[in-house]
């Protein structure tokens, strides 16, 4: 074969062009099976809603049922309590807590301050010593959403506020956003606080936002949440835009009442009193 | 400059360079964890991915777990082999520990040779930690 310099060019750009092309076609022949057929899916009993919304009925609490309610709430999503005695064996270096960084999730407030715009000289007697439960209101327009830098707090397809612990940065915008004060910040390290530790939640570190999260963990198994269980009858959760929910039920044949309605955020919490 | 100070001069510079090894020859070092199947895990017979993936990108796996279960609301895994996972690092028997009992060395072995930190554990719990 008659060997000349254009030939030899020839034949080493093809041989190139060919020891170039195999790696990439082994990569896009190894992307197209493999882990890629891996799927992830919703567990068949979850319970779904448009948008889930709460209904709770003022008049079937008292203060022991309140109490109730935020025990079982904060027991299991390993909420710290400040006034628990700390194991000074595993934890030497902990110093006591300032009463203003309590944490919590769901707590009894007084009428005036849960809703301070309804608040009047002559209000009947009877709303100053009725305990109302408050909660995040899982906003419809959540501003704590909007001020979020990192999107650690978003709204979730079925309308609950959710938070994503591991983005939280800790800058507490959320907080100043929030015109429920319904969430708190770890100062510090909630651990030594937690009496029992549950292990089906997490607990959260130092640095990080918390507050309620309509216990996505618990309708992702199909259970009611922990305060619904708790209350007796007292506190309904629903689709609030199915209208045969038990939460729109309650919502025709009852006066409800909602936080701070006129800033506009849309609460999702309905009060019957 | 003379023949014998620039073969001097290139011997010690040879030695100072390679120092490292002659210091790994001259200390023991610890020889890497080998991971072992333990408990459930051994029995169970079914895993999430190849060994080699696990492996590989068992951090990118959570990582991607981590955002269907938050964000979501996915928390089942059906795996390439067709078994299903709780996407969960400790809650129930289907999830990483619930399989994998033994957190020292599912875990803490390999991250611990290889100077690895992650901050799972600050929040997450070993259910076999809590008393």
């Amino acid at each position: 074969m008659e060997q000349s310099r254009r030939r030899f060019l020839k034949v080493a750009g093809i041989a190139a062009i060919g020891l170039g092309a195999a790696p990439a076609i082994n990569f896009a022949a190894s992307d197209s099976h493999g882990p890629g057929a891996a799927a992830k899916v919703k567990n068949e009993a979850a319970l779904h809603a448009e948008r889930w919304g709460m209904v709770i009925d003022i008049k079937k609490i008292d203060d022991t049922l309140a109490r109730k309610i935020s025990m079982a709430c904060h027991l299991h999503h390993n909420v710290p309590d400040f006034t628990h005695e700390v194991d000074t064996q595993l934890y030497p270096k902990t110093r006591p807590v300032n009463h203003k960084q309590e944490i919590k999730w769901i707590w009894k407030e007084k009428f005036h301050y849960a809703f301070p715009d309804k608040e009047d000289e002559f209000l009947n007697e009877k709303f100053h010593h009725l305990p109302f439960m408050v909660l995040c209101n899982h906003c419809k327009n959540a501003p704590c959403v909007q001020a979020c830098p990192t999107q650690a707090t978003f709204s979730r397809e079925d309308g609950i506020v959710m938070m994503d612990y591991h983005r939280c940065i800790g800058c507490r915008f959320c907080m100043a956003a929030c015109p429920y004060g319904s969430r708190s910040f770890n100062f510090r390290d909630p651990r030594p606080f937690i009496d029992e530790t549950h292990p089906d939640f997490p607990t959260r570190s130092k640095g990080v936002v918390e507050k309620c999260n309509f216990c996505a963990e618990r309708l992702a198994k199909g259970e009611q949440p922990h305060c619904v269980e708790a209350s007796e009858g007292a506190i309904v959760v629903g689709d609030l835009e199915d209208p045969e929910s038990d939460v729109r039920k309650l919502l025709k044949e009852h006066y409800t009442i909602r936080r701070k309605q006129s800033l506009g955020t849309e609460p999702s919490v309905y009060y019957i009193v | 400059m003379t023949k014998n100070m620039i073969m001097g001069g290139l011997a010690v510079f040879v030695l100072a360079v390679l120092s490292p090894f002659w210091f790994n020859m001259v200390t023991t070092t610890q020889a890497a964890p080998e991971p072992e199947l333990l408990g459930p895990a051994k029995q169970a017979k079914k895993c999430v991915l190849d060994t080699y993936d696990m492996r590989t990108s068992h951090m990118s796996l959570l990582d991607e777990w981590r955002d269907a279960v938050v964000r979501d609301a996915d928390r089942i895994y059906v795996a390439a082999n067709g078994h299903a996972f709780n996407m969960s690092l400790s809650t129930g028997e289907n999830s990483c520990l619930g399989c994998h009992e033994d957190k020292a060395k599912f875990c803490d072995a390999c991250h611990t040779y290889t100077s690895v930190d992650p901050y799972c554990w600050d929040c997450h719990t070993n259910p076999k930690e809590i008393e």
